[in-house]
């Protein structure tokens, strides 16, 4: 019984499956594109960044630390940081991709986000059917209206010409605030290294350190209390491992 | 429609940074699985990363903007949904600063 891997039914079921997502992304990439402009990057500029990462929270948190010229290693150092999250989740999808070979698997893994993930975990579960044309499909949604989004916030900042103090440069912090509250777990889990976390990046930020330093030494010391916590507790392994 | 070298520099290094994130993780974590530590770390950095974005951010603002974040993570908790949320947090900005 050999169950195909990559099917066009699959992709087209991906497609229907991220519209929803779509709404959820759309004032996501509003913010990057105001963002993007407030930095002063020009639309193709915009684009090009949107298209070729694809990955909405770096690419705020490198525009927030965006200076003249261009940041090269801030930038890409805090990108590689935040992204360094769909490493496992890559590895937690390999039964996806287990006939897929050639374009097909290297395209459909580039085109991996949060929500792709998600969806594939909630659509494992429902049924057996692991096609990762769904992933592709999904991807491929996602990643179409993600450059409508930012194209359309880079040309609404540009329109309207916005001082610094406008309400709508508050949209980039929101979407940071908004994903806290899905990743809180608990205060008994998360309030140490949450805390631990903004100390040290508050602390980096008083004594001068520039970004990314401030959130990177924050995020770092607050995993890192969230591992060794748990690594006493051994015998019972918390989650499933990525596998 | 300007293509500043240093940008596009950034915009490259960004994108091979994320790709090695996106397909590295899949080619390497398959073959070999990262020590106990190394995973945990992994699994937790999520929550810590955007506080540490968060906390001097926030720092650095208003009083409005304080009442907006407020706004946004009732919102959030509430609804469960990232549009709203933002939109409920501008708009609370909006109201508090005044004006246009």
């Amino acid at each position: 019984m050999v169950r195909p891997s990559f099917t066009g039914q699959g992709v087209r079921r991906g497609l229907r499956a991220a519209l929803p997502l779509v709404l959820g992304t759309f004032p996501f990439g509003l913010a990057v594109g105001v963002a993007a402009h407030g930095k002063g990057l020009s639309l193709l500029e915009a684009l090009l960044m949107s298209g070729l990462t694809f990955a909405g929270t770096a690419q705020l948190v490198a525009l927030e630390l965006w200076t003249e010229p261009a940041p090269l290693l801030a930038a890409v150092f805090a990108t590689f940081l935040v992204n360094l999250r769909m490493a496992p989740m890559g590895a937690a999808l390999a039964a996806w991709f287990e006939r897929v070979r050639g374009w097909r698997l290297w395209v459909t893994l580039g085109l991996l986000t949060d929500q792709a993930y998600a969806l594939a975990t909630v659509a494992q579960r429902r049924g057996p059917g692991r096609d990762a044309g769904f992933l592709f499909g999904v991807g491929l949604l996602l990643w179409l209206f993600w450059l409508v989004a930012v194209g359309a916030g880079h040309g609404l900042a540009e329109a309207v010409r916005l001082r610094p103090s406008h309400p709508l440069f508050f949209a980039p912090v929101a979407v940071f605030v908004a994903l806290l509250v899905p990743l809180w777990r608990g205060l008994r889990q998360d309030a140490a290294p949450w805390g631990l976390a903004a100390a040290v990046a508050l602390a980096a930020r008083g004594a001068g350190l520039g970004p990314p330093w401030p959130l990177l030494l924050g995020a770092l010391a607050g995993a890192a209390l969230a591992a060794a916590r748990e690594a006493p507790a051994g015998e019972a392994p918390p989650g499933p491992a990525p596998r | 429609m300007a293509l500043r070298p240093d940008v596009l520099a950034v915009i490259l290094g960004m994108a091979a940074v994320t790709y090695l994130c996106r397909a590295g993780g899949y080619a390497v974590l398959r073959a070999l699985r990262p020590p106990r530590f190394v995973a945990a770390l992994l699994r937790h950095l999520p929550g810590p990363l955007f506080v540490a974005y968060v906390a001097p951010a926030m720092a650095a603002q208003d009083a409005a903007a304080w009442a907006g974040a407020a706004a946004v993570l009732a919102v959030q908790a509430a609804t469960r949904n990232l549009a709203a949320a933002i939109a409920a947090g501008v708009a609370a900005v909006a109201l508090l600063r005044g004006g246009s």
